[in-house]
């Protein structure tokens, strides 16, 4: 038999799309101000149990405030956030089945690692033995056996993130709060600690939610994602929806990288959408938005991957306009390459070449006259 | 490194030679074998000795380290939790004025903080001795102690109480647990300030006292107008050492706060 992997679970893990599905945790109309700063405006939201969820979003657009009023540091002004279906709106920090990693970690100095670990267990009042078997558990669960006896400025940034994880994890919150848990760690760590965090999530079966500026690393790790703006949630979904139909300019421009160019609607036949571009003529998208109404203004998204480079004009019925290459940037797996189409006073294009060859086999150069092409499947129509 | 040049090391020998000549000479004096004070007659720890049969400079003694004690454990306590208020609960109201009165004492004149608890004593018709004396100590040790814990918690990192509270701590238990064993060099420095304060005080102390609680500094100053006996320096040098064992430790305990800080 095979075994199924845990990628094939995962797909099939959509408790959002289930109407029967209960969340474990619910935000129901919650505002929070500081003064005249609303930090988090109307944001409703369900999440479900198991569920590793992202919340994605510019500096200061509100994702710590958010997460501090589920630990419960923020009490909201409005609306109400409900655990189980109970509202916990009222309930002290240290009574609610929640823990938080927090972004500068916070060990304890004063206490050694297994010490830190066990802080939360002792506040149970669990027995003794009992918490010590617990703090080996975690030690072990993290990889760093054998260094509970040490202080955490004895460690390295990468095992004092992993400290902060196990002292978050002893307790078995229902659900885990992760503020950039790696915001320290440099890239191979990184990557390294995302699929850890990953593995860990579904050996628990903890609910994780996690607080990132990073959005490679939002979608490597959850399920479902939100991408946050000034406040509010601007989208929520699974990492493939938000980066191939993002539901504005500020998802699309925020996700990844995205030529948009500005236009109004030629003609509708059915599922294919003619739109008029001063710039690169008329643009054909494979799209049913029953919405769009013929003149109506519109934007149509290209992400730069989903380009095709060319000399020589394209055969065949594609999407295609002239250019010529102003710049060229060498990024090692892919070239990033500008395009100025339409005259000189024309829009950069940006196209994506992965880099399949060596360099030297290199075959566009500064000021070559291009064709860009694309399919009707590749833009997407986005509302001005 | 800039050097300098004569005159300003003159001057600096000077000034300190002005500050700390006459402290020499006390404790230089403490062992003289003469009972003249200004006559060197040989070393002698004589003093020392008849010191511990004048009963009535042991009682005082004895009295200042009990008054200093419990006073400098009040002021420690209350200026610990008035430098948590004003450092943790923001702009609350009448907190400037909170804080304006917990630091008056530090500048108000010995004289007039005496005169108006002696006042607010006769007045309140309570008998005077050991604990209006304390009272009074604590009062204006409490300012200091405020002052130095308020550094302390100025630098503390708040989310490690968060974190206290996140995994299941109430308030005091996060307190205990988390913020007073990271800030307590800095309330034991405080405690040794309002300690050496209160040893030395001879002003607001003669305001306070009753009859039968005269304070180490009060039976000095008294023994003083009959003539400066060696004996009076033997106390003095044992007093010196006892402060500045005090003030070095506090010192110590303030420094070692800055490297676990950093
Ligand atoms: N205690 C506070 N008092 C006043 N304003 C606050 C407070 N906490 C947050 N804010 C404001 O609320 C907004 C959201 O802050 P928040 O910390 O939630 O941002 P963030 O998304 O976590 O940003 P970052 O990615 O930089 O951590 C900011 O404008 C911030 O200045
Ligand atoms: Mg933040």
């Amino acid at each position: 038999m095979r075994k199924a992997s845990p990628g094939s679970l995962r797909r099939a893990f959509q408790p959002w799309d289930d109407t029967n599905a209960k969340p474990i945790i619910e935000f129901r109309g919650v505002t929070k101000r500081f003064g005249a700063v609303t930090a988090v405006c109307d944001v409703s939201l369900s999440l479900y149990p198991r569920e590793f969820f992202a919340l994605l979003g510019p500096s200061g657009c509100g994702k710590t405030t958010l997460m501090r009023m589920l630990a419960g540091f923020e009490t909201p002004d409005e609306g109400q956030i409900l655990l189980d279906g109970v509202d916990i709106t009222a309930v002290p920090p240290h009574l609610r089945p929640v823990n938080m990693m927090f972004q500068s970690y916070a060990l304890f100095p004063h206490l050694s690692v297994a010490d830190n670990i066990a802080y939360g267990l002792k506040r149970e009042g669990l027995p003794r033995a009992e918490i010590a078997r617990r703090v080996e558990e975690m030690l072990a669960l993290v990889k760093l056996d054998g260094l509970g006896r040490r202080k955490p400025d004895q460690l390295s940034g990468g095992q004092r993130q992993r400290v902060a994880l196990a002292r978050a994890l002893a307790k078995r919150p229902k659900l885990l709060l992760l503020d950039e848990p790696m915001a320290a760690l440099d890239r191979k760590l990184r990557e390294a600690t995302q699929f850890e965090l990953m593995d860990l999530q579904s050996k628990l079966g903890t609910t994780f939610m996690v607080v990132t500026h990073d959005q490679d690393e939002a979608m490597t790790m959850s399920d479902r994602m939100a991408v946050m703006d000034q406040g509010r949630l601007v989208q929520i979904g699974p990492p493939d929806v938000i980066y191939e139909a993002p539901a504005n300019r500020y998802v699309a421009e925020f996700v990844g990288d995205i030529n948009i160019l500005e236009g109004r609607v030629a003609s509708i036949e059915g599922d294919l959408v003619k739109v008029e571009t001063g710039i690169t003529g008329t643009v054909e998208l494979d799209e049913e938005r029953p919405t769009l109404a013929i003149g109506a203004p519109v934007l149509i998204g290209l992400r730069p991957e989903k380009i095709e480079l060319s000399h020589d004009e394209p055969a065949g019925d594609l999407n295609k306009v002239a250019g010529e290459i102003w710049d060229i940037g060498y990024l090692g797996d892919v070239t990033m390459v500008q395009v100025m189409v339409g005259g000189d006073q024309g829009q950069l294009l940006k196209v994506a070449l992965t880099n399949r060859t060596r360099r030297a086999a290199r075959p566009f150069a500064w000021e070559d006259q291009v064709w860009l092409s694309w399919d009707v499947e590749a833009g997407l129509v986005l509302p001005p | 490194m800039k050097r300098l040049g004569p005159g300003l090391i003159l001057a600096l020998v000077v000034g300190f030679a002005f500050l700390y000549l006459p402290i020499l000479a006390l404790v230089a004096y403490s062992f003289n074998a003469s009972r003249l004070v200004t006559v060197w007659g040989g070393f002698s720890t004589h003093w020392y000795g008849s010191l511990l049969s004048n009963q009535p400079l042991l009682d005082a003694a004895w009295l200042s380290v009990r008054l200093a004690f419990v006073s400098a454990t009040l002021a420690a306590g209350l200026g610990t939790l008035a430098a948590l208020a004003l450092v943790r609960h923001g702009r609350f109201q009448g907190r400037l004025l909170f804080s304006g009165m917990v630091l008056a004492p530090l500048v108000m004149p010995e004289v007039i903080t005496g005169l108006s608890l002696l006042l607010l004593f006769v007045a309140a018709d309570v008998e005077r001795g050991f604990w209006t004396v304390t009272i009074a100590h604590a009062t204006f040790g409490l300012g200091f102690a405020c002052i130095v814990v308020q550094a302390r918690l100025a630098g503390f990192d708040r989310s490690l109480e968060e974190a206290a509270r996140d995994l299941g701590a109430t308030p005091l238990v996060t307190f205990w647990t988390v913020t007073l064993p990271l800030i307590w060099p800095a309330v034991a420095a405080a405690w040794m300030l309002a300690f050496t304060l209160s040893l030395d005080d001879l002003v607001i102390a003669s305001f306070t006292t009753g009859p039968g609680a005269t304070t180490l500094p009060m039976r000095l100053y008294s023994a003083i107008r009959l003539g400066v006996s060696p004996e009076i320096n033997a106390a003095c040098t044992l007093m010196i050492g006892a402060v500045a064992l005090a003030v070095i430790s506090a010192s110590l305990l303030l420094k070692r706060r800055q490297v676990a800080g950093s």
